[in-house]
């Protein structure tokens, strides 16, 4: 049994989850369905968007930020911060840059959220 | 070889530096902070007392009233924030109103003038938010309000530009006679001096009692904890509100500050440590509690910064001034409220004292002026305009809170004796001061430091020490 | 002095929408003037996702809902001047401003929209005893430092506040390879959402301690060194037996954002105690006229979609009335009661077109299972239901045109909650 807080509403339902067999996932708790998926996706194969920010060489803007450009799996986020420790982008950066491609082997970028011109 | 070597860069230090600055003398002051006024002459009242508070015929009652009549003429001519406002001690028992005219008489013998009594209702005419309670006040037409920070600032730049050597973070281990003068131990180096003044404030012990070898001179730290209200109550009272005094102080006051907040405080409580300026819970209800009692409109959600500081109260319960029992070495101790009143005049004297001793000879070079930092809040739009051509910096609002602009937060770093860290930018220019307290502009002020001082961000301090406020670059590697 | 049609003061996210809707009402004689080097305003420190939900329909980072506003406004050949601080504003609505490339200038202006956010309350502004030192930032400082300085602040960190901003630095200070040792709340519930208080606190394990404050901070050479925390009791009074030392080198406080009103004061706009901000109509009008306000300075949103939202209709407001000025008007008083804390607009004109208002409020607590009911003069005209309402989120409520034309009539509009059950 592992308890949620759903997050999809203020009401933040206190999720049950019986998670003994993945393939039937129970949740009670919840007020709406939508607490049922998210109880699901949560224990099979939780996933967060990363955001940071990285220095830039050749602007007046020193900094842009980034985000990864899809959630990540939850357990790869520290590993993907490591990685966008190591970027130094180069003016002009554009919204959508990729900055860092395939960050930790997960198909997913690092792209600029920010523009530095 | 310093012919006069001065210990601590506060109020007192800095005064007596500007007044043997007239002479020929090689002078330093040195500081165990990184900036002038970092003690008790940055934490107290602000007031210039009339001078009816100390016994007659005790250093305090003779140097109170001197150094109040110094006040409008040195601030004019180093131009930093004084204003005559006049204070009231506020008289809530109608069976005490004769200690209202004990203290009259006493401050009559002391040579103040402009002192009366008056009823509760002339009180409230003069102050409307004062409470129902109060039966009659002493008022003191003289009484005035400073920038008791700003003050001490002036001071050192002005002593500088005279030749004063400033040496700060400079902390004094030991003093040794050597034949008819010192050897100061500063940190790693050791300097020669033929004159030492003390003027370490509530550390004042421990630096006398060395040189003598023997307990001598006790220092108790009484701390005072202090509530600033918000510029918008500015208008709850325009003269200094007093209590009837007690046996540990004054009391708590409610006064209008130089630039236009209220202050409240402060408690009287003595602590152990020289160095506790901690604000405490209970020292602060206290000095806002008892502060409603004179103006019981005082609102706490309008309080924007608390702050202590410790008074450095002598066991002899007077000053104590003058040559020690080690010839050529001075006290000036024990300068506890009035001593930001009496600073001034004290300096005269020992000065004056030092100066026949090495038989120095007046400067005819002495730059008795100062002209403060340009504030661009107080000035008038075409002044503005004026001021932006010629600096355009001064067009850069870097704290939106007191409008201060990065030309006069640059001129702050550049002054003699100038700033090196957050909280000597903002004493100097009242960048922080406002109600977001440096939410905003601590960044900006970050960026101007170590632009102007060729320092690294990560080495910005809010007052020297290990009070860096970046700890490292978030692209270094975990 | 020049002249102006419209003067926004502020190019965040409130500037740049009510500036677009106005250019798109037909008014070419605009000018947004921002202090900041950069427009966009608080947004572009604020890295984080989850912006944009309601207007984009897609989750986007605050740099990046920034940049599509400032697209608006530069697509429209908009005028903006940065690094221009407003130092007042005249009630017969003169601007003057200063810049380190135009020196100081006077702009007459026949309609002002304030736009200029808010600020983060200071510790002062709480009362924590304690040292003063190094290691405390408001969390909005702090953000400011690591995001767009790239600095650290700080290695074990506390943080007195879970409103989102307290929620969001925790983590990001989790990311910068800070320790976060607690969230610490005054209050026996947080005002920042679920999803933040799972994602940035839960994810790291990191203690959220609700009914707890700061009592003492404690510092060494200059940099804090502990925290001490207590428990309070239900009148939010500090139970000193319950404290705790922690043992940190930073403390974030997230306490409050407080609406900066300082150039409306200086015009004699009328400011409301309740929200901080001025008290305006249905037109987003203040108590002075022609000058407008919306977003942040107004109250403080939740959502920056809803700023762009209210910013939207305040510059449609400001554009009509530049064309048309105002008739003499008489309004109706609106009021929250019973747990609605207060209700933006403040009043409803009685003279102009009935089109749709829309009602914004907040509530005192967190209630479940409540009726939000719109009363005129003691009469229900509309209502909603809701599962929960709770502080953090701002609640709307839409009054359609026929019931705009029916108030009207009336004297009085009353929001009020009628509870099911308290939380």
């Amino acid at each position: 049994m592992r308890e949620l807080i759903c997050i999809n509403c203020p009401l933040g339902c206190r999720l049950s989850v019986d998670d003994k067999d993945l393939a039937n996932i129970k949740v009670s708790g919840n007020t709406c369905p939508r607490g049922a998926t998210y109880a699901v996706n949560e224990i099979t194969a939780p996933k967060r968007m990363v955001t940071s920010s990285v220095p830039v060489i050749g602007s007046k803007t020193k900094r842009v930020s980034v985000k990864t450009s899809a959630p990540i799996a939850k357990s790869k986020i520290f590993e993907c911060l490591d990685e966008i420790k190591n970027i130094r982008a180069t003016a002009p950066v554009k919204i959508g840059d990729v900055l860092l491609a395939n960050v930790c082997g997960t198909d997913v970028d690092i792209i600029a959220t920010r523009e530095a011109k | 070889m310093y012919d006069v070597f001065i210990v601590g860069a506060g109020v007192v230090g800095c005064s007596v530096a500007r007044e043997l600055a007239r002479y020929q003398l090689k002078i330093a002051v040195a500081d165990k902070e990184n900036d002038v006024s970092m003690g008790t002459s940055k934490a107290n009242s602000g007031i210039v007392h009339a001078g009816f508070d100390a016994h007659t015929g005790t250093n305090k009652a003779i140097y109170n009233v001197l150094g109040a009549r110094m006040f409008p003429e040195l601030s004019r001519e180093l131009d930093f924030p004084f204003r005559q406002n006049g204070a009231l001690v506020l008289c809530f028992d109608e069976s005490e109103k004769g200690k209202l005219y004990e203290l009259l008489e006493q401050g009559q013998r002391n040579g103040v003038k402009g002192l009366s009594v008056i009823d509760g209702r002339a009180v409230r005419e003069m102050e409307p938010n004062v409470a129902n309670e109060v039966v009659a006040a002493l008022y003191a037409e003289t009484s005035g309000i400073v920038s008791p920070y700003e003050m001490t600032i002036a001071l050192a730049e002005n002593a500088a530009t005279n030749g004063v050597e400033f040496l700060l973070g400079q902390e004094v281990k030991n003093i040794d006679r050597d034949g008819d003068g010192f050897k100061v131990k500063l940190g790693r180096k050791t300097v020669k001096a033929k004159i030492v003044v003390n003027c370490a404030g509530v550390y004042a012990d421990e630096i006398y009692n060395k040189v003598v070898g023997e307990k001598k001179l006790e220092i108790i730290s009484r701390k005072g904890e202090y509530c600033l209200l918000d510029k918008k109550c500015g208008g709850l009272c325009d003269k200094t509100l007093f209590q009837l005094p007690s046996a540990m102080g004054k009391g708590v006051l409610v006064a209008p500050t130089t630039h236009g907040n209220i202050i409240v405080g402060p408690t009287a409580d003595d602590v152990p440590s020289k160095n506790d300026v901690d604000t405490t819970f209970n020292g602060l209800n206290n000095a806002f509690n008892t502060a409603t009692k004179s103006v019981p409109s005082l609102a706490r959600r309008n309080i924007i910064t608390q702050f202590a500081g410790l008074r450095a109260h002598s066991t002899e319960g007077d000053f104590v001034i003058g040559e020690s029992d080690v010839p050529n070495f001075y006290n000036v101790a024990g300068i506890e409220s009035p001593g930001l009143t009496s600073a001034p005049a004290i300096a005269v004297d020992v000065a004056e004292e030092i100066a026949g001793k090495l038989q120095a000879v007046r400067k005819d070079n002495f730059i008795s002026r100062r002209k403060g930092i340009s504030c661009f809040a107080k000035m008038s739009d075409s002044e503005r305009e004026e001021l932006i051509k010629q600096n355009p910096l001064y067009g850069k609002i870097v704290c939106r809170c007191e409008n201060v602009t990065e030309g006069e937060i640059v001129d702050s770093i550049r002054r003699p004796v100038g700033a090196t860290d957050l909280d000597g930018v903002k004493r100097r220019t009242r960048a922080g001061m406002g109600r977001c307290q440096m939410g905003f502009c601590t960044p900006r002020i970050m960026e101007i430091l170590s632009r102007e001082l060729g320092k690294d961000m990560t080495e910005i301090t809010k007052f020297g020490k290990k009070s860096n406020v970046a700890l490292g670059r978030t692209d270094e590697k975990l | 002095m020049k002249n102006c049609d419209l003067v926004i003061i502020g190019g965040g996210p409130a500037g740049l929408a009510a500036a677009t809707a106005a250019f798109d009402e037909g008014i070419r004689d605009l000018v947004i003037l921002e202090r900041e080097e950069n427009l966009g305003g608080i947004l572009n420190q604020c890295i984080h996702n989850g912006f944009g939900l309601h207007t984009f329909k897609e989750e986007l980072t605050g740099p990046e809902y920034a940049a599509r506003y400032e697209e608006f406004v530069f697509e429209r050949g908009i005028d903006y001047k940065l690094g221009s601080t407003v130092i007042n504003v005249t009630a017969d609505k003169v601007v003057t401003y200063v810049s380190e490339q135009e020196g100081l200038q006077k702009i007459a202006a026949k309609a002002i929209i304030l736009t200029c956010g808010c600020r983060e309350r200071p510790r002062g502004g709480i009362n924590i005893a304690g040292a003063r030192a190094a290691g405390i930032f408001s969390a909005g400082t702090a953000q400011k430092l690591v995001n767009i300085d790239g600095l650290k602040v700080g290695k074990e960190v506390v943080v007195l506040g879970s409103g989102d901003i307290g929620l969001i630095m925790a983590r990001r200070m989790t990311f910068e390879g800070a320790k976060v040792k607690a969230v610490v709340e005054l209050m026996p519930y947080s005002s920042g959402l679920n999803r933040n208080i799972v994602q940035c606190l839960n994810d790291f394990n990191i203690p959220l301690m609700f009914s707890h404050t700061v009592v003492d901070i404690k510092a060494k050479n200059g940099r804090v060194s502990s925290v001490v925390i207590a428990k309070v009791d239900e009148r939010l009074q500090p139970i000193m037996e319950t404290a705790k030392e922690i043992k940190c080198d930073t403390l974030l406080l997230s306490v409050g954002l407080l609406p900066e009103n300082e150039l409306a004061g200086y015009a004699g706009v009328e400011i409301s105690p309740i929200t901080n901000g001025a008290i305006v109509d249905d037109q987003m009008m203040t108590s002075v006229e022609g000058i407008f306000e919306c977003g942040n300075v107004l109250h403080v949103h939740d959502l920056v979609d809803y700023v762009s939202k209210e910013s939207r209709h305040a510059g449609i407001c400001a554009a009509k009335y530049i064309r048309n000025g105002v008739k003499t008007a008489e309004f109706v008083p609106t009021c929250g009661t019973n747990g609605v804390r207060y209700v933006v607009p403040q009043k409803i004109r009685k003279d102009d077109d009935a089109e749709q208002i829309s009602l914004r409020m907040r509530v005192s607590n967190a209630f479940k299972n409540v009726e939000i009911a719109v009363l005129l003069d003691g009469e229900k005209i509309v209502s909603r239901r809701k599962q929960i309402v709770t502080p953090g989120e701002m609640e709307t409520i839409v009054l359609k045109p026929e019931l705009v034309a029916k108030v009207k009539q009336g004297n009085k509009l009353e929001v009020t909650l009628n509870v099911g059950g308290v939380k």
